[in-house]
Formats: C-alpha cells, sequence, structure tokens
C-alpha cells in the first residue's frame, strides 16, 4: 500500500499554489488533510505528478462569525469546527453532523474544503452546505469566482471546480433555529446508508422557510426544494412529514452497493428523514 | 523519484533523514527511525494501531505522507513511558487487563493520552466516543474503558495533590 511517486510542493500562499496548479494543468492535485486522498493514492486509484499541499496557507484557515456571515476557510478541520463555540453559537448543526463523520483521527486531519472539493457523494458536508444555501470561493489563474454550493456538483467526483482552481473558503449566514443532521450508517466511522439536513425557521405557530438535503442518496448531494416546501406553511404534522419525505423520495436516484438495495436505502432516507424533521421542529 | 530532507522532533529528539515524499510515516517511524511501538494494523486508516500523536493531533500515521510531516514535533508510544518507568495510562492498563495481544495497545494508549489532555474528566461514553478510531479484536474494549477511566481518576488525583 505505498501510494505512486508524485512531486511534493508546499505553497505558503493561494498564488503561489494556484501557479503551481495552472502550470502543471490535470497532472497536479491539492492535498489538504489527505484522508480521502491518500487513500485512494495508496490503492493506485488517483495518479499524481505534483502533489500541493495546503497545509502552511494561513489564508485558508480559521474561522470568523463576524457580520451576520459566517467564514470557513477550506483548511479548517473537521475537529476544529466541533471544538469552535463561536461557530456551535452561529450554525450548530455543522458540530452536530460533524460529530458524525469518520472518528477521532480523522476528524483532525479532514478538511471542511476536502470534504467538499472531493465531490464524493458519501461526504456529509455537501448536502450540509447545500441546505445552509452556502457560497464556495474559488481562486484561479484568472482570479476568484464564487460559487453557490446548490450549483456546485455535478456528478461523482465531478464539481463545478476547475483543476487549476482552489477552493479556499466557504461562507453562509446564520441559520434557522430548527435544525437537525441525521445519518443512518453501519458502524461508527462509516459514511451515510441515508442521510438528511433539515432547517426549519418557525413562523407563529406553523414552519415558515424549510430546506431539506440527502446525503449518499444519489451522485450528488440531493437538495430537495419540493421536500422543504411540503413543510413550509405546515405544523410538520404527521401528513406534511408524508408530503415531504414523498417529494424527497421523488428527488433522490440511490443505487445498490454494499449498503444495501435500493428499496432499503429508501425506506432508510425516509425514516432518516422524518427523524431529522421531527428534531429540527423541536427546536424550532 | 528524489528523496527529500525531512526534519522531525521525535519524542523530543530531533531527526533528520532522506525520503521519499510518498513514503508513509508510519514506515519512516518504524522502519528508518526504529521506533515500533506504533503497528501496522489495516494499513487502511481504520484500525488505529498506527496511531501517533502529530502536532497534537491524534493521527494514524499510515494515512500521512512523510513530506506532510516534515517540521511536525511526534510522540510515538516510546515517548510516553519506558518499562521501568510506566506512564500512568500504561499502568492502569496493565492493572485492569486493559490489553490481551498487545497489538492494538500502543495506538490505544497514545489515542487515550491525547484523548485526556483535552478532556480531563470524561465519562464513560466520552471515552467510548473518544476511542472509536481505535480497534481491539481481543478485549472487547470494556477494559480498555476502565483503564483509561481509571488513569483519568489517578491523574486528577496526582494534580489535586500536587497543588
Ligand atoms: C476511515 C475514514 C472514514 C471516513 N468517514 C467519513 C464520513 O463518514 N463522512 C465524510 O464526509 N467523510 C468521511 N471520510 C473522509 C474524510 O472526512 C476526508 O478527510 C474528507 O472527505 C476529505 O478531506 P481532506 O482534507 O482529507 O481532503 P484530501 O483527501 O486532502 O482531498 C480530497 C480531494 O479534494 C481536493 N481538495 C482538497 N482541498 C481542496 C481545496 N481547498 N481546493 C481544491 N481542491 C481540494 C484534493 O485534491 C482531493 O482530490 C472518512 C475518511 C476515512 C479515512
Ligand atoms: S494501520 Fe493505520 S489505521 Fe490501521
Ligand atoms: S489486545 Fe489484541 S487487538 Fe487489542
Amino acid at each position: 500500500m505505498i501510494p505512486p511517486a508524485f512531486e511534493y510542493h508546499r505553497p505558503q500562499d493561494v498564488a503561489s499554489a494556484v501557479q503551481i496548479l495552472a502550470e502543471q494543468g490535470d497532472e497536479a492535485r491539492c492535498l489538504a488533510g489527505g484522508h480521502s486522498l491518500i487513500p485512494m493514492m495508496k490503492l493506485r486509484m488517483a495518479a499524481v505528478e505534483h502533489l500541493v499541499d495546503l497545509q502552511d496557507i494561513a489564508e485558508m484557515q480559521g474561522i470568523t462569525t463576524e457580520s451576520g456571515t459566517i467564514r470557513i476557510g477550506a483548511m479548517v478541520t473537521q475537529h476544529e469546527l466541533i471544538t469552535s463555540d463561536a461557530l456551535a453559537s452561529a450554525a450548530p448543526i455543522i458540530r452536530e453532523a460533524a460529530l458524525q463523520i469518520a472518528d477521532p483521527q480523522v476528524r483532525y486531519m479532514g478538511t471542511v474544503g476536502g470534504n467538499v472539493a472531493n465531490g464524493d457523494p458519501g461526504n456529509d458536508m455537501p448536502g450540509l452546505m447545500q441546505a445552509l444555501d452556502a457560497t464556495f470561493h474559488l481562486h484561479g489563474p484568472d482570479g476568484a469566482r464564487d460559487v453557490a454550493a446548490r450549483e456546485f456538483f455535478e456528478a461523482a467526483y465531478m464539481t463545478a471546480r476547475e483543476d487549476e482552481e482552489i477552493l479556499t473558503a466557504i461562507t453562509f449566514a446564520p441559520h434557522a433555529k430548527g435544525y437537525a443532521y441525521e445519518k443512518q450508517k453501519r458502524k461508527i466511522g462509516d459514511y451515510a446508508t441515508a442521510a438528511a439536513a433539515v432547517l426549519i425557521e418557525k413562523d407563529g405557530m406553523v414552519a415558515g422557510n424549510a430546506t431539506v438535503a440527502m446525503t449518499n442518496l444519489s451522485d450528488t448531494p440531493v437538495f430537495s426544494e419540493a421536500a422543504g416546501a411540503a413543510l413550509t406553511g405546515t405544523s410538520c404534522d404527521a401528513h406534511a412529514m408524508k408530503a415531504a419525505i414523498d417529494a424527497m423520495l421523488n428527488d433522490i436516484d440511490p443505487t445498490e452497493d454494499n449498503r444495501g438495495p435500493v428499496e432499503f436505502k429508501r425506506h432508510v432516507a425516509g425514516v432518516i428523514l422524518s427523524r431529522a424533521i421531527s428534531r429540527a421542529w423541536d427546536r424550532a | 523519484m528524489s528523496k527529500m530532507h525531512i526534519k522531525l522532533t521525535v519524542n523530543g529528539k530531533e531527526e533528520e533523514l532522506l525520503a521519499e515524499p510518498r513514503e508513509l510515516l508510519i514506515y519512516v517511524l518504524r522502519e528508518r527511525l526504529n521506533l515500533t511501538g506504533p503497528h501496522v494494523g489495516c494499513e487502511t486508516s481504520h484500525c488505529g494501531a498506527c496511531t501517533v500523536e502529530m502536532n497534537g493531533k491524534s493521527v494514524k500515521s499510515c494515512t500521512v505522507l512523510a513530506a506532510q510531516a516534515n517540521g511536525a514535533e511526534i510522540t510515538t508510544i516510546e515517548g510516553l513511558g519506558t518499562p521501568d518507568e510506566l506512564h500512568v495510562l500504561q499502568k492502569m492498563f496493565k492493572e485492569h487487563h486493559g490489553l490481551q495481544c498487545g497489538y492494538c495497545t500502543p495506538g490505544m494508549i497514545t489515542r487515550a493520552h491525547r484523548l485526556l489532555q483535552e478532556n480531563p474528566n470524561p465519562s464513560e461514553e466520552e471515552v467510548r466516543f473518544g476511542m472509536a478510531g481505535n480497534l481491539c479484536r481481543c478485549t472487547g474494549y470494556q477494559n480498555i474503558v476502565k483503564s483509561i477511566m481509571a488513569a483519568a481518576a489517578e491523574m486528577n488525583s496526582a494534580k489535586e495533590a500536587a497543588e
């Protein structure tokens, strides 16, 4: 299990990192925490000629929660997401979700940027970022541009990011009071059989704006606008819950794998979403 | 592929060596520095037998590149205690039968050490959650949890006595 040989780079700022990516084209790859990439390299499923380690880039670190915007540097680890008190008060769903990713050792290394840039439908952060309506900030040879999380994921391992672009940060607004991240996995440390991120804003006695995003139930995360709409204006009772689940089931497209056949995954998706809605509504 | 100069501080000692960037930290430690405490269990980031501490984080050293570790401070089980002077965690694992074959033990203890730095007073549930990246084929975990709880109590009472 030895990764193939590569040339190693450790640039000190985003501009130099982008320059290496631009010079080397698709022979170059970023390295964040390495906990998706290194296993793939060990299996020889990823070949990389130039590895660009982002660990020294200060601009990509840190969490700020000022003036109504939360900014998370792409190199912030899952461990840092969990231990940030500022984040826990501004966006508690992040901690709830990050605690359900992998295991402690992986969370010390795995970054939020790597988790979303990876484009693996099994990753938990992409769906979560879609529920939050987050914005991804990219830097490339032609400067900076922003892409909405809901527009970023195109297919498994295919995203709107160009090869020579770096994801530098993620921003979003503090979320609704009602929140829940619910995940079904075979064992601790496993990727989701199904996971749901739900945010519900209470408007008087009923639900106002509600958002639903599902993980590992298609080749991209699934932001189900219809499921959210089915909750708006209701008291999230059994009838509304069923309408939301039906709408979500219309939007997902799971495939059979070692986590189970399609019917099972659809069943689990329904159970997980109903739990997430109940918990989010209780908190709203 | 050319080798690179790698500097590490391992268990307080500065080390310099030449390695290919792609070498895995576990092999740098075991084969170049002769620190065979950290073990290779699965080599696929799942079992935690290779756990060491790197810059204050518990990491699976089979999933860290030598190049990535360049400049880091590393603690292995060899840096925690010696056969003559066991670390409290080692003492408690011995006393409470926290090991059988011992293969997972260096990873368990190195991870538990960091866990107790961050949370000196964990509940049993917090110990189980915090140790979830370390697998053991022998003990059934019961006595591992017991050993860590006992070590926490011992470390806390030693701290109180010192104050
Ligand atoms: C045992 C195990 C269990 C796991 N369980 C889960 C789980 O339950 N849920 C989950 O979500 N994840 C899980 N993971 C994955 C883990 O969270 C990864 O760390 C994460 O997906 C990737 O983050 P990273 O920083 O390690 O990225 P890397 O592995 O370094 O990079 C991943 C990919 O993204 C690219 N990339 C990284 N950062 C950037 C950037 N800033 N800009 C552009 N491209 C970039 C890299 O080039 C690479 O292609 C697990 C991993 C392991 C080993
Ligand atoms: S050998 Fe590294 S996790 Fe198993
Ligand atoms: S004591 Fe044998 S694997 Fe844990």
